[in-house]
This record gives C-alpha cells, structure tokens and sequence, in this order.
C-alpha cells in the first residue's frame, strides 16, 4: 500500500544516514588529518589561470620546479580565518626568503581582486581554482590552508586552518630556511 | 572517597533507570495501577542519584582533586572559581554527565508536575525517558567514566582550553542541553502516543509547554554560543556555519516547526502524525547535536576529543533511539486518525507552509553539514562547504517563511480570505518600503540583499504588530478598551507578538552585519590613527598584563567621533600559562545602533602592532531579538491555559467515554 509506504520512508531515510555514519566511523579515517598522504610527494599537477585583471600571472605546477622553496596558500575572499593570517602572509612576502604564490579557492575574480586590493597583495603568482578541483588534489579540507614546497617541487608541509604568528616563526620559517640551504 | 560515591550513584542511577524503564511500562499494558505508580518516585530517585554524582564530580574541580584523571586533565589549581566549576562540563565526560543530570531533571518534573496526567500516558512517557537514561547512563559508565582514578596523582592538572575560560561560555553548554534534553520530554510524549495508539488535543496540550521550555533554552543557547564567538574569536563575525553550530541550529528549525504545529493538533485535532513526527526528528536532532562531534564523524574547531570506540557506541545508541522510534513511527502512526479539515488557505495552511519551509531549511543545512562525509564514502574527494553554500540555499528559503509569518497570524482557522489579510498589511508595505529606502540612504546604497533583509524585517515587525494591534483594538477602540483587551487577551499571544517582533529585530542585525560591516587590518604604532566609519581609532600603547592564570598584552584605543571621545577600548591579547595556548579578548563599545570592536595582533618587532578594527552595524539587535524571543516564549509559558493545572480542568468536564 503506497500510503503505509510513506510511513517506513523516514525510517529508510534514517537507515541511509546511518550507514554513512556507520561508513565514517569503520574506515579509519580521520578527518583531522588528510594531510599525511601527500607530504613528501610531488605536488599535483595542475595548471590555474590568472586572476582577471590582476598584474600577477597564473600559477601551474611547473612553477614550483624551478629550485626555489615556495609557499602556497589557499584563500578566499569569503573566508574570516583568511584575513586574520593574510598580515602575516605580508610579512612572510616583505621579508623575501620565500616566494608566496596563492591560489583562489572557490572565489568570484571581482571578489578576490577587491580582497587582495584593500588588504595588500603577498602573493607572486595567483591562481584561481573556480571549480575547487585543484583543491581537492592538494587535499585541502577548507580555507584557509598553507603548504611549503621544497625546490624540488614535493609538498614538504600542510598548515590547516589560519597561520598564527607562532606557527610562523617556530614551523614554516625554521622549515624554509633549512629547505633553502 | 566522594569520586567513589559519585560513581556509585552514576551505577545505582542505571539501575533505577532499568527499573523506571520496565515496570511501568508492562503496567501500562497491563492495567496494574500499582506497577505504573512506580514511574514516579524512582524518576525523582533518579534526580537524586544524579545530583550527587553531578555534584561529587563538582567537589573534585573545587578542591582541584588530581587524583581524578578528569579533573587532572582538565584543571589547574591557578584557575580562578567560577571555571573550576564550569571545566566540569567543559570536557567530554563532565558534559555526559551534565546531560544526563538535565534528562533526569526533566524527567523528575514531569513526575512532580503531572499529577493530572492519565496514569497509562504518564507511565508510559516517564518510562520512555527511562530508556534514554539507560542508554547514556551506560555509554557514560561504560566508555567515559568520569570518576577515574589516577594514582599518582600529578603535581598539577593540563587546564581547560583557554578559549573556553570564558562568562559567556561558562553558562552556554547548560542552556544548550537544556534546550537539546528538553526536547526528550516532547519525544517521550509522542513514543507514549504512538504505543497507546491515541493523540488528542490533551495530549498537545501537554507536550506544547515542555516544548517551549525547551526551545527558550535553545535560543538562548545558540545565542549565547554565537555571542561568545562573536566576541573571543575575534574575527568580528558571530556565525560561521560550523558543523558544531550547524547541528545545534537544526533541532532549532525542527522545535519551532514543532512548537507551531503541536498548536493546530490542540485547536484544530489535524496534523497529528506529522505532529509525531516532528518530535521524534526534533529530539534525534538534539541527539545528532550532542554527539555527532564527539564520535570523529565531522572535524570542529570545538570538539572534543573523540575515540573510535566511543564513535561506535554513540551510533548504536543513535540507531537505537531515531531507528527504533521510526520503526515504531512507521507501525503504528498509520492508524492514528485527524478529523480537523481545512482550506490550504487558512491558520492552519499558514502553518504546514511554516513547516514545510522550516524542515526544507532544516533538510538543507543537514545535507551541507554531512556532505563532506557523504561524498567521501561515496569514493569522492574531501571537501568542505563553506559560507557560500549556506548563504546560497538557506537564505532564500528563510525569505519566503518570513513573508508568511506576517500573514499567518493574520488569518482565521478553517477557510481565510487572504486579500482580506493583505489588505491589513498595507502599513506594513509602506513601512517595508520606507524601512528600505531608508537603510539604503542612510548607507548610500548596498547588496541587493540589503535592502531585500532590511524590508523583510521591517515587513515582519509591522505586521507582528499589526496583527496584535487589531486583536486589542488599539487607536480603533478608546485606549481604556484596548488596556482592557490587552490584558484579557491570552499571554500565548503577547508571546507570539514578542517572538515575531524578536526575530524580525534580529533579522535587521544579521542584514545590516553582513551588508555593511567595515574594518580595518593593519600595523599600528602608539600614536597613529585609522580611520573608520566615521570614528578615528588612536593606539595609546600597549601594556602587559599579569592575571590570574595568563599574562596580557593589553592596548588601549581611544575612539574620537568629531574630534570628541566616545570611548576607551581595550582589547587584550592573552596567552595562558600552562597551555601556552593564545586567545583573543575583542574589546567592544556599543552604541545601541553599531559596535566598535577592536582586536589586538601580534607585535611586528619594530614597534608596531597587528590591529584589527571592526565597525558592525546594528550586530547588538542580534542578540536583543534573540532575547526578544526568549521573553516571548517566557511569556507564552506564563499562560493560564498551558500551565500544568489546565488541561485536568477540562478534562473533567469532558463526557466519560461509553
């Protein structure tokens, strides 16, 4: 009978959840750390156009090959976290021992342009990543997230969520500097 | 010792819950007055027990007892009082604890309380509760007993996170299971009904004022919550549609669709299933809320710490209570019968467009909260949703309902005429339109959304008004008439008014927040100026602080509006001694319309400091409407016709059945 059908359907919605959640629990995963997989490895490849009306050039995998260490940052314009680190992205940019190179995640050109326009523009190249794809190849959960790159080109290290004065100076700079030697 | 007595308490507490669970329950069906008389006192026992477990782990924060492997964890001797006390729910075991005390408050109150429920309904609705009980009381004894010894003890305890030593946060996990374990009682009530196969106007009458109780605490509580983000994350936003936030956000779209329909089952004997329905999705909600965070499904800024093992038991417990109450949903709600027929448009239509909108909205948020997970067992990447998603799908959603919620109250049961309604509204129109022209003006223009948020608010608060105006005839009647009918009119309506009128409020703050926030990021020096909004902002210096357990470093701002001062801010930068962890205290200067809110950063090293200064208008009215609501709903509480005493009177006078 279809109308007692309609009755079970919220129990059949639930079983569906369940399972999932079932899913998440048995898999050993966990979602704090993505990360590990990729350390170590060459960067994905990927070839990201520039930001429209931006004097900065795109930014693809071919450009973290050319032997120097570099840093990259995924940012928004809609993400609060990115506009606490992005000073510290200026300073790390100002004081000149590591290329930052950023990629737009997820962002309308006119918002990200307007974005790095009123705060400063840390950022060497830009690449944006309308469609979150490359995102995804860098396992990147949400913005924002930083990696260092060593002048090989392997990812070297994954900063999820805002970069802090302290995660500066005690992380990514020793970091750099012994990647850079 | 007292650890000892609180553990056995929490053991000797399942046990009358096993009891409290059983007995009635066979009473029920049985026809034993005898056996469902029991439901009662061992539901206060179980307070009891409960308030001495609650209460021995308490004695262990005071005293800073180390040889309790929780009290180690999350305490520190240093720690000032009143987070002493509030770091015994600050951690996963504590707040079990605190959750179960709550269930078992509830419970207790509806014993006392509900003297002049049906025998069969009361044993059947407190030995529901019982199951629930069952069900954490073991996980929490089972697989997170907070009462562990640790011996040796250690020097000194690993602190509560820092970002939670905090007022606002202190009192937010209290209010929100309040809110969350509240809805248990509207849960019990419908498994009760479905197992005596029977739900009348009597029986929402019943379930209408636990429901409420529940939902004033759950606004408050998320309130709260989105207060305290607002000022010590510092980042001047207040919502960030964080899966914590998310799953305490959605029990709240479910309870008010609850809390509206249980009013057309009481007046107009329809919707009944649906009715059933939504209070058992309402409570697996709050039971989602409660733990999806700590079982490692979903990654927050603010979980707690989570291990497989107790992810496993969460989900048993969770298939248990939502799969077993949908498959007894699913047998039995077929054959309850709704007499009540109406016209689509009508109060009732109204209502059954609020839920629909309300459970789509709900549906919504769900779906962006677990899709990451979704799409990962599917095989797929990981992702994140973020802001845009939400902004995208339940904005427009809320947009309808608002527009509907100013007519609704307006029409009149069974069959309306609509026309008629909108043509009460056409103040309303006009101060929409003047609201928003006016905002634009003032702001010299904005978003489209803008000015679409600041006339649906105005659009709800006039016709929340409107409507109230009308029922009191006010400027219709001579004023001594409408004080007349105001104060006969049932304080279920003023509430209604309030709650209306709070949430359009609120819609303002939220509008004008994300539309016309301004801020400045930058260095400054002691001495230099930053010009916002109309204020100019001068760093005097920065100080460092010693406190209790943190050291600071504090700025002072002086604000200057024309070259007059308007106000000293002072916000802080702290870093704790024993977690070494740094958070962020906003200072924030309000002026009723907008605030001023200042952050301090780090120092560059050449003197100058990382400062990060906010103007957001109208984000006081946020919280005001939030309150607004609360009061609405107190208010309706106080009704005459919902105070527990009410229902038995008429029930009296009702014909004893053939």
């Amino acid at each position: 009978m279809p109308r007692r059908a309609l009755y079970l359907l919220p129990l059949l919605l639930f079983a569906v959840i369940a399972g999932y959640f079932l899913w998440g629990l048995a898999s050993d995963r966990n979602p704090n750390l993505v990360p590990s997989a990729l350390i170590d490895k060459p960067a994905p490849a990927f070839d990201l156009p520039p930001l429209e009306g931006l004097d900065r050039p795109g930014l693809a995998t071919a450009d973290l090959q050319n032997g120097e260490v570099a840093l990259v940052n995924f940012f928004a314009s809609w993400c609060l976290p990115c506009r606490a680190e992005h000073p510290l992205l200026m300073d790390l940019a100002e004081s000149g021992g590591v290329r930052v190179l950023g990629i737009a995640y997820r962002d309308k050109p006119e918002d990200a342009r307007r974005w790095l326009g009123q705060y400063g523009n840390p950022y060497e190249r830009v690449g944006v990543d309308d469609r979150g794809r490359t995102s995804i190849d860098f396992g990147v959960s949400g913005v924002p997230e930083t990696f260092v790159i060593d002048r090989g080109g392997r990812i070297r290290y994954q900063h999820i969520g805002p970069l802090m004065a302290s995660d500066i100076e005690d992380k990514i700079v020793p970091l750099i500097e012994s990647l850079s030697e | 010792m007292i650890p000892e007595i609180g553990h056995f308490a929490l053991i000797l507490a399942l046990v009358v819950a096993l009891a409290q669970g059983t007995v009635p329950m066979l009473g029920a069906a049985r026809g034993r007055a005898d056996w469902m008389a029991l439901a009662g006192p061992t539901a206060v026992l179980q307070l009891v027990l409960m308030l001495t477990a609650f209460l021995a782990l308490m004695q262990a924060y005071v005293v800073s007892d180390f040889t309790v492997l929780n009290v180690a964890q999350n305490s520190h001797s240093s720690k000032p009082l009143i987070y002493k006390i509030s770091g015994v729910w600050g951690n996963h075991e504590g707040s079990m604890l605190l959750w179960i005390l709550i269930l078992a408050l509830f419970g207790a109150a509806v014993a006392l309380f509900g003297g002049n429920l049906p025998a069969t309904l009361k044993a059947r609705v407190l030995a529901v509760q019982a199951w629930i009980a069952i069900g954490f009381l073991a996980f929490t004894i089972l697989t997170s007993n907070p009462f562990a010894r640790l011996l040796p003890a250690p020097e000194n305890g690993g602190d509560l996170n820092p970002l939670l030593q905090d007022p606002g946060l202190a009192f937010h996990p209290p209010m929100l299971y309040t809110g969350y374990v509240g809805f248990s009682i509207a849960f019990s009530f419908a498994i009760a009904a479905l197992i005596e196969g029977k739900v009348d106007a009597a029986w929402a009458r019943w379930v209408r004022p636990w429901t409420l109780v529940a939902w004033c605490f759950l606004t408050a509580g998320i309130a709260l919550g989105s207060w305290w983000a607002y000022y010590e994350l510092g980042w001047g936003g207040w919502w960030f549609w964080d899966p914590v936030e998310n799953v305490s956000f959605m029990p709240w779209l479910m309870g008010t669709a609850l809390l509206h329909t249980a009013v057309v089952v009481e007046k107009r004997d329809a919707l009944k299933v649906w009715t059933i329905l939504l209070a058992i999705l309402t409570f697996s909600l709050s039971l989602i809320g409660t733990f999806i965070v700590r079982s490692g499904l979903l990654t927050s800024v603010h979980a707690f710490a989570n291990d497989p093992e107790r992810g496993l038991f969460i989900l048993l417990l969770l298939c248990l209570t939502i799969g077993g109450s949908l498959a007894l949903f699913a047998l039995r709600a077929p054959a309850l019968k709704s007499d009540g027929l109406f016209h689509p448009i009508s109060r009732e239509g109204a209502l059954v467009l609020n839920n629909l909108l309300l459970a789509t909205a709900c549906a919504t948020v769900f779906l962006g909260t677990l899709y990451p997970l979704f799409l990962e067992a599917l095989g797929g990447d990981k992702v994140s949703v973020g802001a845009p998603y939400f902004n995208a799908t339940f904005l427009p959603i809320m947009a309808p309902l608002v527009v509907a919620m100013a007519v609704g109250p307006l029409l009149p049961w069974k069959r309306a005429d609509l026309m008629g309604a909108l043509g009460r509204l056409k103040v309303a129109a006009l101060l929409t339109l003047l609201a928003a022209l006016l905002a634009v003006y003032l702001h010299r223009g904005g978003p489209l959304f803008a000015w679409l948020g600041m006339a649906l608010a105005a659009w709800l608060f006039a016709g929340a008004l409107i409507e109230w105006a009308g029922r009191i005839k006010l400027f219709r009647a001579p004023f001594g008439e409408s004080w007349r009918r105001a104060r006969g009119l049932p304080r279920s309506a003023h509430g209604m008014t309030l709650a209306h009128a709070g949430l359009a409020v609120a819609i303002a703050g939220i509008t004008a927040s994300a539309a016309w926030q301004g801020e400045v990021i930058r260095i400054m020096k002691p001495g230099d100026i930053a010009e916002l909004a109309g204020y100019s902002y001068r760093l005097e210096g920065v100080q460092t602080h010693r406190g209790p357990n943190y050291t600071s470093d504090t700025a002072s701002f002086t604000v200057l509006r024309d070259g007059r001062e308007v106000a000293l801010l002072m916000p802080e930068k702290r870093v704790y001694d024993v977690q070494r962890r740094e958070t962020t205290e906003a200072a924030i200067h309000t002026t009723g319309l907008a605030d001023l809110y200042a952050v301090i950063g780090d120092a560059d090293g050449r003197g100058g400091w990382t400062v990060r200064i906010y103007y957001e208008p109208l984000v006081p009215w946020i919280w005001a409407g939030a309150l607004i609501m609360v009061l609405g709903g107190a208010v309706s509480l106080s009704d005459r016709r919902l105070r527990v005493g009410a229902p038995a009177r008429r029930r009296k006078t009702a014909p004893a059945p053939a």
